[in-house]
């Protein structure tokens, strides 16, 4: 079935294919939209531009090897997906993680989440003609990398968390580093939103853009940010908590609408809530080793585990089953948030304008390293 | 004509033609500088001593590009196109006068020109669109069109009510009547209007809806590279320039001002102008299409016309310039009033969305 | 203060289990616990309508599909569809086995959108046929693409070698 053609019965000026060498589609991906005019009657989305086998690496690799394929998924946010990882890893061996390396975790977890939500809204900026919002974005992403480069080692491919707890102690300036660094984000980010908010064409172009009703976004599988704009205040940190969440206090905001603002609205004060959550874990940071009793070689029991984390973009989940007695996993299926919330494109950009397809695509934030893994 | 007219004629063109090829090299690297300081970054340093030669370099660089054309596109129209778009470009700057006798030609419906000639610019626009043979080119020559007819309307209109005003569609008439009291006091509006259908007619942010590189990728100059690109990048400068000249004449006294007129004032007051545009682009998206179009027929061509009538009106009843100022001030502040309390509306509804 | 280390005594029965046994009925194969999910094994015939009655029935309220993945066991592949309730704190695993020389399970784009791609990979990557899916053409693969490289039968030749296996 050629889904390039367009349905039938309407009038199709243009068969437009966007991207995959294209500034706004956020990587390779493709889409081939029929225009009226400048209208998109349909738009058929094509991935797979980055596809990796990376599931399929997974079975040749070993455990700790893993981590750094989980790295290269959502490259936007590694040390998130490094834990959705181990922790499945974890919970197939039951292996007890220290409180320390749980707080560290979190806090880089947390930290890498603003992170990317700072790049989004950078490029939801661009998307939308903007330039100069990027360039805060950036400015402050780079404060968080130099933190991350300090305790890491590395600026974006960390292979920082072990099976078992983290690879090294944080360096001693560390918490007081992170305060200043807090501070120096929040003013940047309340420079970014005011920029972004006192621009009336902003506002124009982006509220009441591509709204996507609650019901759709369930049926999509839609989760993360998306899905709370859309007003379900679903948050896996919430909903199934894990790690030393159920210890923080934070606030799960959703949106009411579901167009590209609230959107936008959701992952902004997703980053005060991050900021307080790293706060609180820099207070409550307790001493203690930061690897727990994890065997050398790792080797899980027979079993099969699915582990959910939240993710910036949402919920990334991990099914591992393992066969027992191998180093090697068995089978490894990796559910990208951005994959499934990509599948509701098609339907928001039924109807609306060229210029709106962008930034609707720019308000799904998604990254194709995962998409396509 | 004598022969020895054509020559000075041709010497003059040539003075003008390389006067305005370096100062679009200069604002390049202004705007860009500008642009830097406001986005927290340097913007280019390494071209000569703070990057002062960038653009020279950049000038160079696009000279000695390969020139690539597309399969299939329309070979003749492809390579008119940049030419269509650079000749008008620069014909608006013969009829610009600098100083009272500093003019390349000095027509007596000079403003009329300058209108005719500026509006030729569509036509290189959507050449290049159709002759590249892509989708985005095709897009961008299309929205191009559509704008420029749009906002050519209220930037006639606001040059129509200045000739009114002035009793002339002679540029250097226009500037001597402002003296002692230039345009812009007594009809902000109408420089408001110029500003913003400027703004749309150079195709710059938030108006830069054919280029768009977000979203059409540069619209109609895609297929473009090396110096046939370049000859587009220097016409939309010059363009810019151009209405920033004009601006300067027509509503900020030209080359008249304090201790002497000098085209020093002149230069001043446009570099001003092109100044404002930087500084608009920094903060701004980008408008969508019907939202341009929407404030092009509902706001921008009304407005207009309000301020033409006011100004018809001055002169029929005989009222003094003092009361013209006064009416056009109000309604500036009515209509600016009008968009902020649409802007406090909208932004009361926002929070309501979250109140809860 | 730490996460306590789940471990297999954690599966005792839940309260969700009768629910599921009521509504499901006659159809549901095996019930058993893996970890903190209750795997339900169905016949592949039974996956739709045990899909619609799980997203449906009250109480249940199955509405988001986490995942859908297919596993390669060699002699037979098995589908596994993870679901999960945004009303209530459950979730469950529904598996249906598929045997290797008939690779084919009823789709379930009809009860979940979000059903499409991941199936569409399926396809790509294991070669499982989704009956009645509108639209099976590869998607993470580039067209014409020879073989099944998610199946345990693809060879990876090189990393083997490179690791020693």
């Amino acid at each position: 079935m050629n889904t390039d053609q367009a349905p039938l019965g309407e009038r199709v000026d243009l068969l437009v294919n966007m991207g995959p060498q294209h500034p706004s589609t956020h990587g390779v991906f493709r889409m081939v939209l029929s225009l009226e005019g400048e209208r998109i009657i349909d738009c058929v989305p094509h991935i797979g531009y980055l596809h990796r086998g990376s599931e399929r690496l997974c079975e040749g690799e070993n455990y700790s090897q893993i981590i750094t394929l989980f790295d290269r998924l959502d490259y936007i946010s590694n040390i998130n997906n490094e834990q959705c990882f181990v922790m499945a890893v974890e919970k197939l061996m039951g292996v007890q993680v220290p409180p320390r390396a749980e707080y560290v975790r979190v806090i880089l977890s947390e930290l890498n989440r603003i992170a990317s939500h700072m790049l989004f809204y950078g490029t939801f900026a661009i998307d939308a003609g903007a330039m100069t919002p990027i360039m805060i974005g950036f400015r402050d992403r780079e404060l968080i990398q130099a933190l991350f480069e300090s305790v890491t080692g590395a600026r974006m491919m960390h292979n920082y968390l072990r099976i078992g707890g983290v690879k090294e102690d944080v360096p001693e300036w560390f918490k007081l580093d992170l305060g200043r660094l807090l501070d120096q984000l929040r003013a940047g980010f309340r420079e970014a939103e005011d920029l972004l908010n006192g621009s009336d064409v902003f506002l124009e172009r982006t509220m009441g853009v591509g709204i996507l009703p609650a019901e759709a976004a369930l049926d999509y599988g839609v989760t993360g940010p998306a899905l709370r704009a859309s007003g379900v205040g679903y948050d896996v940190r919430r909903a199934e908590p894990y790690s030393v969440y159920p210890e923080l206090e934070f606030d799960i905001p959703v949106g009411k609408v579901g167009d590209c603002y609230d959107r936008y609205w959701v992952r902004m004060r997703e980053v005060e809530q991050s900021l307080r959550i790293v706060e609180q874990c820099l207070e409550r940071l307790p001493e203690g080793p930061i690897m727990g009793k994890a065997p050398r070689l790792i080797r899980p029991p027979k079993g099969e585990v699915y582990v959910r984390t939240e993710n910036p973009r949402g919920e990334l989940g991990v099914y591992l089953v393992s066969q027992g007695g191998s180093g090697y996993p068995y089978r490894v299926k990796i559910r990208g948030p951005s994959f499934c919330n990509l599948m509701a494109l098609r339907q928001l950009l039924r109807g609306v304008y060229v210029a709106d397809s962008v930034v609707i695509l720019g308000s799904l934030d998604i990254v194709l390293g995962e998409v396509d893994r | 004509m004598s022969l020895l007219d054509i020559i000075l004629v041709g010497i003059g063109a040539f003075i003008l033609f390389n006067f305005i090829m370096g100062s679009v090299l200069v604002l390049i690297l202004a705007e860009r500088k500008v642009l830097g300081r406001l986005q927290q970054r340097l913007g280019p340093m390494r071209t000569g001593p703070w990057g002062s030669l960038q653009t020279v370099a950049d000038a160079v660089k696009l000279l000695v590009k390969e020139d690539l054309r597309p399969q299939g596109s329309d070979v003749f129209i492809f390579y008119l196109a940049p030419l269509m778009l650079f000749v008008p470009g620069f014909l608006i700057w013969a009829a610009l006068p600098f100083t009272r006798d500093l003019v390349l030609s000095n027509l007596g419906l000079g403003l009329l020109y300058i209108v005719a000639v500026s509006t030729l610019s569509i036509v290189g626009m959507v050449m290049a669109g159709w002759a590249s043979n892509n989708k985005y080119s095709l897009l961008g020559s299309a929205r191009s069109a559509a704008q420029l007819v749009s906002y050519e309307i209220p930037l006639v209109v606001t040059v129509l009510a200045v000739g009114l005003l002035a009793q002339s569609l002679n540029l250097v008439e226009i500037v001597e009547r402002q003296v002692p009291v230039p345009y812009i006091l007594i009809q902000p509006l109408g420089f408001l209007l110029f500003l913003i259908a400027a703004l749309a007619e150079t195709g710059r942010i938030p108006f830069d809806i054919p280029q768009a590189e977000s979203e059409i990728v540069g619209g109609p100059f895609v297929e473009y590279s090396g110096i046939r690109w370049g000859i587009f990048f220097l016409a939309e400068y010059a363009a810019a320039g151009a209405m920033a000249f004009l601006g300067a004449l027509l509503f900020l006294g030209g080359w008249s001002g304090p201790f002497s007129d000098s085209p020093l004032w002149l230069f001043l007051k446009a570099t001003a102008l092109v100044l404002l545009f930087f500084l608009i682009r920094a903060p701004l998206p980008r408008l969508r299409v019907d939202q341009l179009m929407a404030f092009a027929w509902k706001v921008a061509i009304p407005l207009s016309f309000l301020n033409l009538l006011l100004i018809a009106s001055a002169l029929f009843y005989g009222w003094p310039q003092w009361l013209l100022g006064a009416v056009n001030w109000l309604v500036l502040v009515a209509v600016v009033a009008a968009f902020s309390w649409r802007r406090e509306r909208r932004l009361a509804r926002l929070r309501g969305r979250y109140a809860a | 203060m730490a996460r306590e280390p789940q471990t297999r005594a954690e599966t005792s029965s839940s309260p969700l289990e009768p629910r599921v046994r009521e509504a499901l009925g006659q159809r549901l194969q095996e019930l058993s616990y893996s970890f903190d999910e209750m795997v339900l094994r169905i016949p592949r015939e039974e996956m739709v309508e045990c899909c619609r009655l799980l997203k449906t029935t009250p109480g249940l309220d199955f509405k988001l599909l986490r995942c859908l993945s297919v596993v390669d066991y060699v002699d037979f592949m098995e589908v596994v569809y993870h679901l999960s309730s945004l009303s209530h704190p459950h979730k469950v695993t529904l598996k249906a086995r598929l045997p290797a020389e008939d690779l084919r399970v009823p789709t379930v784009t009809t009860v979940w959108k979000g059903a499409d791609w991941h199936e569409r990979e399926g396809h790509d990557l294991f070669g499982v046929l989704f009956e009645g899916h509108p639209d099976l053409s590869p998607l993470l693969l580039y067209e014409g693409f020879e073989g099944y490289p998610g199946r345990k039968s693809y060879p990876m030749p090189e990393q083997r070698e490179l690791y020693g296996e």
